[in-house]
């Protein structure tokens, strides 16, 4: 195949300007890299996780209770379409591990040791199944084993019911039900302290005084069937079992999850490739304007030639394309590297049995459509105007360009303005669009470097108010069982403990007209001393004196303001209900919660000194000594240690924060580089003939370099603030996307992010700069003096 | 006689364009006095315009010397040239070069800005008769006073030499004379050592010493005693 003449000169005229052509063709590719990246990353996490849910029949409502008798479960399958259904024994156990000195703990989690589950069927991973009449035999959770270097064969040492039992690990297996699983009450997931255990329905019944009963369900429905029916009458069914009421798959922790990264990756996959892709289209038609402006000459000659306006057009629309098509080549590339290094990341938290980054062939064409539409976008204006003038005028060289006063220049400013400055000054007002588009390009760019550092400073905010301002203890003690006050004198006893907090926790359903929402009421002691009421902010918020204080986020899932009165039914006790007045709403970071005064919450229950747990202020000395005794104690559920939640806290958002910040500092580089680049060249190219002649007058080159780079640093300056605006509230939509009834992030700028995000632009654009400048020392001053323009 | 301004001795400069070797100047060795009004003519490629940007700074030739009064500008080194430049040389081309966002003053207050001694530059723009067209752009002018402009620019430092290459190559007669008595008067009243390459033999005639150059050489040096002024010149 040979290339015609004119696309010859296509090739050699890129070639030319190829600095350029690969600065935009690099900010095209940063767009399409974050578009193949987030929507690959998309596809493959949601394509595996529905082949994962299908071949493993997850199920669609999920119910725990009290305790039903097995006799129960032939009235839940009789349920209008409920295809499959399992009965379990699910419990959390306390675990005593050898390599850790603070307790773990797990899930038990029955199955029936003759079949495989019905509803939620595991992933064998290696080892076996477990047999029947093998009471001690358990599947472990990948996570887990992995975390804890265990395998088949070894064993585990549970505080089941109280008493101490050797667990062998016969089979390491994986469950769609927990493809992200998390200790209740934790932040970030710890696979080493927290492990999902699988075991024989009746050896597990057994331990924990269950025979022919059950106290958790799992339903998977029949297609088209309503979930809201069907949870309806399961919670009818199980309402005398104490049950604490069904929920569908869509608020399942795990599923919630990943669907909530799901849609993360699908908002954010479409927004911001599509204003990266945007600013490149503005520097391409600035960089193709002033290249046309060049090839002035030559389009005279070819419509001399015979040309016609389209082919002409044609030819330089194609300068655009071959930009964009390098663009979408090092950014399918780029953004394939990208995805396997986020889905490497993905493969820690997510528990799958095999999740693969690919790169689908429809995201490619949908990246490859978007770069075209912009390529057109940024070129097509340029090449219209270009190729409009008749042959003739376009002979002549181009009219010298009119400039004029700014309205900047006062007489008072002007004198402090200098000759450099005005020069400055007036170019910039002589080309408004070209330094608009530069200062959007820098902008976006600032902004997308002060989103990653917003993070890191929400984060650390999060961590101050949770850790320091809301739980102020260093261990948190929940037990087995609610019990009397003795529980607490035994604590306080304890080696190392200084001082003590009850706790009383009690599950409610909380209903508004046909809204509602399970969680726990937690009872606050007339003067907390440990765990506070805590707003967004951080700052503490009073218990009014009657009524419930709840999480903002659960007023607006109930639609109640303050004054309006909730149904509490609660789910344990006596399970009575009652109607209570909203006394107070809580702008908070985590959950859904609800603050009652304790000796109102024993009344509503009926008791006396009921605690659920403790929070405990401990000798960091005899830290060792509590844990393993705390370990030991049957009556003790789980525990937390601060000091290793926030250790466990801190690497988890470290590796994400780590990698996502980088990944932001590329692309706000390459955006940065870009455009100052770009806009750099374009000065140098229009004024070479300009500041050849400060040369010949005798200016230095440090002092013209100061002329051209004094344009750029002026636009750099000015996008600054317009990026910190942009950034924020860039920003502050994205916080607002993560706000859920699971967590929210406070929205929390601070200097340092701001002076970061600066400094990084300011370090992108002094090296285009600098790149520039060599070009500038390089100018033949004779050469282009005798040029006419 | 005093010591000439520039001494120039076998002055060579030699292009490498592509493949080819282009001797632009062959063993060129000439003097010029301070204060004359020199002309240098020779048809496109004699060598005159290399010549003119060895003297003003703005090139370096292959071998030879070229003295400034006690310089060397063959031995200087980039920073060297730029500061002489800067205080000494005025240049004056043909498509003017004035900065297209300055005013005419701001043209002109470009150079004062950084000269050690230099004339307001109204009073420049005065000598070349343009008082009234300070606060114009380029764009807002003719050609014949763009470069009016230029050579108030290039003369308000208060150089030793002024050089022009073809300081009327675009302009028409009636514009190129009016271009031509401002260079005169300067050299008159300033005293300023001028030098214009043209290969307009006409102007030849208002000149002090008219070098002609072909192929790279002088052909022929001629002193003039009687000069005519821009008016008497004949097309």
């Amino acid at each position: 195949m040979t290339l015609s003449a004119l696309n010859r000169k296509l090739l050699r005229d890129l070639w030319g300007m190829k600095g350029q052509a690969l600065a935009i063709a690099m900010v095209v590719a940063a767009g399409v890299a974050m578009y193949v990246m987030y929507q690959s990353l998309f596809a493959s996490l949601s394509g595996t996780r529905s082949a994962y849910y299908e071949r493993q029949r997850f199920g669609h409502v999920f119910a725990s209770l009290k305790r039903a008798p097995q006799r129960v479960a032939t009235d839940i399958a009789a349920i209008p379409g409920v295809s499959a259904m399992e009965t379990r024994v699910v419990s959390g156990v306390t675990l005593d591990l050898e390599n850790l000195n603070e307790p773990a703990a797990a899930q038990l989690v029955s199955i029936p040791s003759d079949r495989r589950p019905r509803v939620n069927d595991l992933f064998l991973r290696s080892g076996r199944w477990i047999e029947r009449n093998r009471p001690d035999e358990i599947l472990a959770s990948e996570g887990f084993v992995i975390a804890n270097k265990l395998a088949p064969g070894d064993q585990v040492r549970a505080v089941i019911n109280g008493r101490l039992r050797r667990l062998t690990i016969v089979g390491v297996a994986l469950s769609p039900e927990y493809i992200y699983s998390i200790r209740p009450g934790e932040l970030v997931p710890d696979e080493q302290r927290y492990g999902i255990f699988w075991m024989d329905e009746k050896a597990l019944a057994a331990a924990f005084d269950m025979e022919g009963g059950f106290n958790d369900v799992t339903i998977a429905l029949a297609p088209g069937a309503s979930s809201e029916d069907v949870i309806a009458r399961l919670d009818r069914i199980l309402e005398p079992y104490g049950g604490r009421g069904a929920i569908p798959r869509a608020l399942q922790l795990s599923h919630w999850t990943v669907e909530n990264e799901l849609s993360q990756l699908e908002s954010f996959g479409f927004l911001l490739p599509l204003i990266f892709l945007t600013v490149a289209s503005f520097i391409l038609n600035v960089a193709l304007t002033r290249a046309l402006a060049l090839q002035r000459p030559h389009i005279a000659s070819l419509k001399a030639l015979g040309y016609d306006n389209v082919a002409i057009g044609w030819h330089y629309l194609k300068w655009g394309f071959a930009i964009g098509m390098a663009g979408i080549a090092i950014g399918v590339g780029g953004g394939a590297l990208l995805g396997t290094m986020i889905i490497d990341l993905y493969n820690v938290y997510f528990r799958f049995p095999e999740l693969h980054f690919a790169v689908p062939l429809r995201v490619v064409v949908g990246a490859a459509t978007l770069t075209f539409v912009a390529a057109a976008a940024g070129t097509f204006g340029a090449v219209v105007r270009a190729v409009r003038i008749p042959p003739a005028e376009a002979m002549r060289p181009e009219v010298p360009m009119r400039y004029r006063r700014t309205i900047l220049e006062t007489p008072l400013f002007s004198r402090y303005l200098g000759t450099a400055g005005r020069m400055v000054l007036r170019n910039i007002a002589r080309h408004p669009f070209r330094a608009g588009a530069s200062v959007f390009g820098i902008s976006f760019a600032v902004a997308i470097l002060m989103i990653g550092f917003v993070f890191t400073d929400a984060t650390e905010h999060l961590i101050q108010t949770q850790f320091w301002e809301a739980e102020r203890q260093d261990v948190t003690v929940n037990f087995v069982e609610p019990r009397g006050s003795a529980a607490r004198y035994a604590l306080a006893r304890l080696p190392g403990v200084m001082a003590i907090e009850p706790q009383r926790t009690v599950a409610v359903r909380v209903r508004a007209a046909h809204r509602e929402r399970y969680l726990a009421i937690t009872g606050v002691p007339p003067s907390p001393r440990f765990k506070r009421i805590v707003d967004r902010n951080g700052e503490p918020v009073r218990l009014p004196p009657g009524g419930v204080v709840l999480s903002q986020m659960l007023a607006k899932a109930l639609e109640i303001s303050i004054g309006d009165v909730v149904t509490m039914e609660v789910l344990e006790g006596h399970r009575p209900t009652r109607r209570v007045e909203v006394t107070g709403l809580v702008d908070d970071l985590l959950g859904l919660s609800a603050y009652m005064d304790m000796e109102a919450l024993h009344r509503l229950m009926q008791e006396g000194d009921v605690t659920t747990g403790a929070l405990m202020l401990i000798d960091q000395a005899h830290e060792v000594e509590l844990s393993t005794t705390l370990k030991e104690t049957p009556t003790v559920a789980g525990t937390g240690f601060k000091r290793a939640v926030l250790k466990r806290f801190r690497e988890v958002l470290a590796a994400n924060l780590g990698l996502s910040i980088f990944i932001n500092l590329l692309f706000a580089s390459v955006i940065a580089f870009g455009v100052v680049y770009n806009a750099a060249r374009i000065s140098l190219s229009e004024r070479s003939r300009e500041l050849a002649s400060l040369r010949v007058l005798g200016f230095t080159r440090a002092e013209i370099s100061l002329i051209l780079m004094g344009e750029l640093a002026l636009l750099t300056l000015v996008s600054l603030p317009v990026g910190g605006a942009f950034g924020y509230s860039l920003s502050a939509v994205i916080v607002g996307s993560i706000d859920s009834e699971v967590y929210r992030f406070p929205l929390y700028v601070s200097r340092q992010a701001v002076a970061w995000s600066f400094l990084g632009i300011i370090g992108a654009a002094l090296v285009s700069g600098l790149i520039v400048r060599r070009q500038l020392d390089a100018l033949d001053l004779v050469a282009v003096l005798k040029i006419r323009e | 006689m005093s010591t000439p301004l520039f001494q120039i001795r076998e002055l060579t400069k030699v292009y490498r364009m592509g493949e080819v070797e282009v001797h632009a100047l062959r063993q060129v060795t000439l003097m010029l006095d301070e204060g004359q009004f020199v002309v240098l003519l020779g048809p496109s490629g004699s060598g005159k315009s290399t010549l003119l940007n060895i003297i003003g700074g703005l090139d370096v030739p292959t071998a030879g010397q070229v003295l400034y009064r006690d310089i060397d500008l063959t031995q200087a080194d980039e920073g060297q040239l730029t500061a002489y430049r800067r205080q000494h040389v005025g240049f004056v081309f043909q498509f003017y070069n004035l900065i297209p966002s300055l005013t005419a003053v701001e043209n002109v207050a470009l150079v004062t800005e950084i000269s050690t001694n230099p004339m307001a530059p109204e009073d420049a723009l005065g000598l070349v008769k343009l008082e009234a067209r300070l606060d114009h752009f380029p764009a807002q002018m003719s050609g014949g006073e763009q470069q009016r402009v230029a050579i108030a620019r290039a003369i308000a430092k208060r150089p030793s030499v002024l050089l022009c290459d073809e300081p009327t190559g675009a302009l028409d007669i009636s514009t190129g004379i009016v271009v031509l008595e401002a260079l005169q008067r300067v050299n008159a009243e300033l005293g300023t050592t001028t030098v214009v390459i043209t290969h307009n033999a006409a102007i030849a005639s208002m000149a002090d010493r008219v070098v002609r150059l072909a192929d790279g050489r002088v052909t022929a040096v001629e002193n003039r005693t009687k000069k005519l002024s821009p008016q008497e010149l004949v097309w």
